[in-house]
């Protein structure tokens, strides 16, 4: 790996770290579209500040966009609020205004290098190492690396401080706002937050990438744990995974690094999506047969007990006779259930004929009576 | 001087204009249904994820037909639809954060793609990315007939399923004791979503096309309460702002298409949450006025009467304005009175003093004492 490639690695592993700490909490309280709003409409701070300054690493564009994403938040809150359009409506109304207007004032200000069209949706990371931080001509790094640091860390550091109020207020806001907590502040100072991590990112690594390391991560992450803590660290590190395959994928095929690296969230998610233990898709299906199965042994059960000390009996606890007219089993499906139940000790064969355990009797009585 | 339509006398504006306008209307109409039916954010998720189809299209068959490119859209658009729904359905993964997630994969697949694309196709790939933020002047004949056709479908399946349509959208549950498929009703509802929007792509563009699904609708749910005129409304209401939008952007140098256009449709949708009768913003000023100064008329009238009560003969008792006005803390007591005399309920003396009609003391026992 060269150097290059290793600090855009390191850029990409501190954009992914911020992205996820915010991320997480987004998704918790069921904002993550928020993610892709915010990132878009912030685009017309940007763009003003920048005309302004005339220098896109000024501290005022980072101003001016966290400004224009709680901006943002509040104009849907308010369109909400008037209850004539939805949330979702209101959400899908704000956004693509603001980012229009961010691309009309940037494509009306043609001959300004340093902003294009293209620059915004993909992020120039190939050419982030070409822009040193060399502050008094002393080489320090990519300059991305030490904004995106900063951004991350300070993330970090408001999660690990508010940690307690900002669990709560996700998890029970009503409990947070009686305790005076005051959730509104909370909700807009994390939404400064992500206004503030969606700038400081967008520039290095541009706004798809942005949406990606802040939904994805987070989301394979809940599919792995249940604890709050837990996910935030595994969020942070799937986002990381994430961004080193999106970087192979992109040296391999020399394509756009930030595609890529979205890509590569998006594979994360579906690995963890497939296999993870107890939550994944597999997991799921293997789930969904067992409980086809244990259904079948105990219907088996009850067959046998309802007949039990009958004069049938003989007859109706003969295996053949399961897959016959009464229960109407497959002899393939009679086979692997008897099975089941023999392994399971809920009844024991003897001969062709079957017979009900101690616990195969308590089995069935509990599913009669309705206590499983 | 020329009339001002006298520019469409020119081919390629006229064909501009018309297919923007045909796009407009057919996405505005679907919205309608997608904005009624919460699926405002799903119209973002399919038209970002429709980019990795196009540019797959492209690539397996190196065709740019219009036709081509929207089955890869349509066929993509409907996988991430799909996606999201799988996700949802088989995880305790939230709507909005499958949303995210299946819309930054697919995007950043799409970018990854036309990357390699624009590196190995040579000038074969040109105007692919046109798809990004629309570039209706690069629309011809052969895609004008397209879009047509589609639209022509899209709205024809619509007026045959009229009803099923309106009843699912309202009350999904009392449709399926009627007996609609309701399912299948939904498949080919979404699927006519999906198609409204990768018509609208080539002019509008992926990144902003979710706003032509859900600005028209909403702004046309200010208008009207009845399905009918919501549907009319709000696809002359695309049509109008892709007529706009596609004239000023042509007329005007480095004006891109997409971007124009969904700041049309948002001044639209601007002017009606402003201005439209009973539900815009005025109407509910101007109506809250209104219940303020029946209240005030209502409170002083109350007043009236019970300063009126201590003398044998009500209307035979005037009172002085500033007796009134001792009795509320509320201002415009005066106006109170004026409203009241012009409605027959008090009268003023010569010397300035007021006191009731006897329609005005019978109104008044009934404020003041609360039985009629």
């Amino acid at each position: 790996m060269s150097a290059a490639m290793l600090e855009i690695m390191a850029i990409a592993v501190v954009t992914a770290a911020g992205c996820a700490v915010v991320g997480t909490f987004l998704m918790l309280r069921r904002l993550a579209m928020l993610a892709d709003a915010i990132s878009h409409a912030i685009l017309p701070g940007i763009v003003v500040a920048f005309f302004l300054t005339g220098n896109l690493s000024s501290p005022w564009l980072a101003i001016a966009a966290a400004a224009t994403g709680v901006l943002t938040v509040a104009l849907v809150e308010a369109l909400t609020r008037t209850r004539r359009l939805r949330e979702d409506a209101a959400m899908g109304l704000v956004f693509p205004a603001l980012f229009s207007l961010g691309i009309v004032l940037i494509a009306r200000q043609a001959g300004n290098v340093h902003l294009d069209v293209d620059a915004v949706l993909l992020g120039e990371l190939a050419f982030a190492p070409f822009d040193r931080f060399a502050p008094g001509g002393v080489d320090l790094g990519p300059r991305h690396l030490w904004l995106m640091g900063g951004i991350s860390l300070l993330d970090l550091l408001l999660v690990l401080v508010f940690y307690k109020e900002l669990k709560l207020a996700t998890f029970d806001p009503g409990l947070a706002a009686s305790l005076g907590l005051a959730p509104v502040a909370i909700h807009y100072g994390l939404m400064t937050m992500v206004s503030l991590t969606a700038v400081g990112a967008f520039d290095a690594v541009g706004i798809v990438l942005v949406v990606a390391l802040m939904v994805g991560p987070p989301a394979a992450a809940y599919l792995l744990t249940d604890r709050l803590g837990a996910l935030l660290g595994l969020a942070v590190l799937l986002g990381t995974v994430a961004a080193a395959l999106g970087l192979a994928l992109a040296t391999w095929l020399d394509a756009s690094i930030a595609g890529c690296m979205a890509v590569g969230v998006g594979f994360v998610f579906l690995v963890v999506y497939l296999v993870a233990p107890g939550r994944g898709l597999l997991a799921e299906l293997r789930r969904r047969r067992r409980q086809r199965w244990s259904f079948a042994e105990i219907m088996l059960t009850i067959h046998l007990l309802q007949h039990a000390g009958q004069p049938e009996e003989d007859d109706e606890a003969r295996i053949d006779h399961l897959h016959g007219k009464h229960v109407g089993w497959t002899p393939d499906f009679t086979r692997t259930v008897v099975a089941g139940a023999v392994r399971r000790g809920l009844v024991v064969r003897e001969g062709e004929r079957l017979r009900l355990t101690d616990s195969g009797r308590v089995t069935a009585g509990r599913a009669l009576s309705g206590s499983a | 001087m020329t009339a001002p339509w006298e520019i469409y006398a020119d081919y390629t504006l006229r064909t501009v204009s018309l297919g923007s306008a045909a796009l407009g209307l057919v996405s505005g109409a679907l919205g309608a249904f997608a904005v009624l039916r919460r699926q405002s954010l799903l119209g973002d998720v399919v038209s970002h994820a429709a980019l990795p189809g196009i540019v797959l299209a492209f690539m397996l068959t190196g065709a740019k037909a219009p036709l081509v490119l929207v089955t890869g859209a349509a066929l993509a658009g409907w996988g991430a639809a799909l996606l999201v729904m799988l996700v949802v359905g088989t995880t305790r993964i939230k709507t909005d954060t499958a949303m995210g997630l299946v819309l930054s994969s697919f995007f950043g697949l799409g970018l990854l793609l036309l990357s390699v694309v624009q590196r190995t196709a040579g000038a074969g790939q040109a105007g692919l990315d046109r798809f990004l933020f629309g570039q209706a002047a690069a629309l011809v004949g052969d895609d004008l007939v397209t879009m047509a056709v589609l639209g022509i479908v899209v709205l024809v399946v619509l007026t045959l399923l009229w009803k099923e349509f309106k009843l699912l959208s309202f009350d999904p549950a009392f449709a399926g004791t009627l007996g609609l498929p309701v399912r299948a009703l939904d498949v080919v509802l979404t699927s006519l979503l999906v198609l409204a929007i990768v018509t609208g792509l080539q002019a509008v563009g992926v990144v902003l096309m979710s706003a032509m699904i859900v600005a028209p609708a909403a702004a046309a749910r200010q208008w009207t309460d009845r399905l009918g005129r919501l549907v009319l409304l709000s696809g002359a209401f695309g049509a109008l702002a892709g007529l706009a939008g596609a004239t000023i952007s042509s007329l005007v140098p480095r004006l891109p298409t997409g971007p124009t256009i969904i700041l049309a449709i948002t001044a639209i949708t601007l002017v009606s949450l402003l201005a439209a009768p009973r539900h815009g913003w005025l109407a509910g000023v101007l109506r809250a006025a209104s219940q303020r100064r029946q209240a005030q008329a209502d409170g002083v009238l109350a007043d009236l009467y019970r300063l009126a009560a201590q003398h044998p003969d009500p209307t035979r008792a005037p009172h002085a304005v500033d007796v009134l006005r001792t009795m509320s803390d509320r201002a415009g007591v005066r106006t109170a009175l004026r409203q009241l005399a012009a409605a027959g309920l008090a009268e003023a003396d010569p010397d300035g003093r007021w006191r009731l009609t006897a329609a005005g003391a019978e109104r008044g026992r009934v404020l003041a004492e609360g039985t009629p």
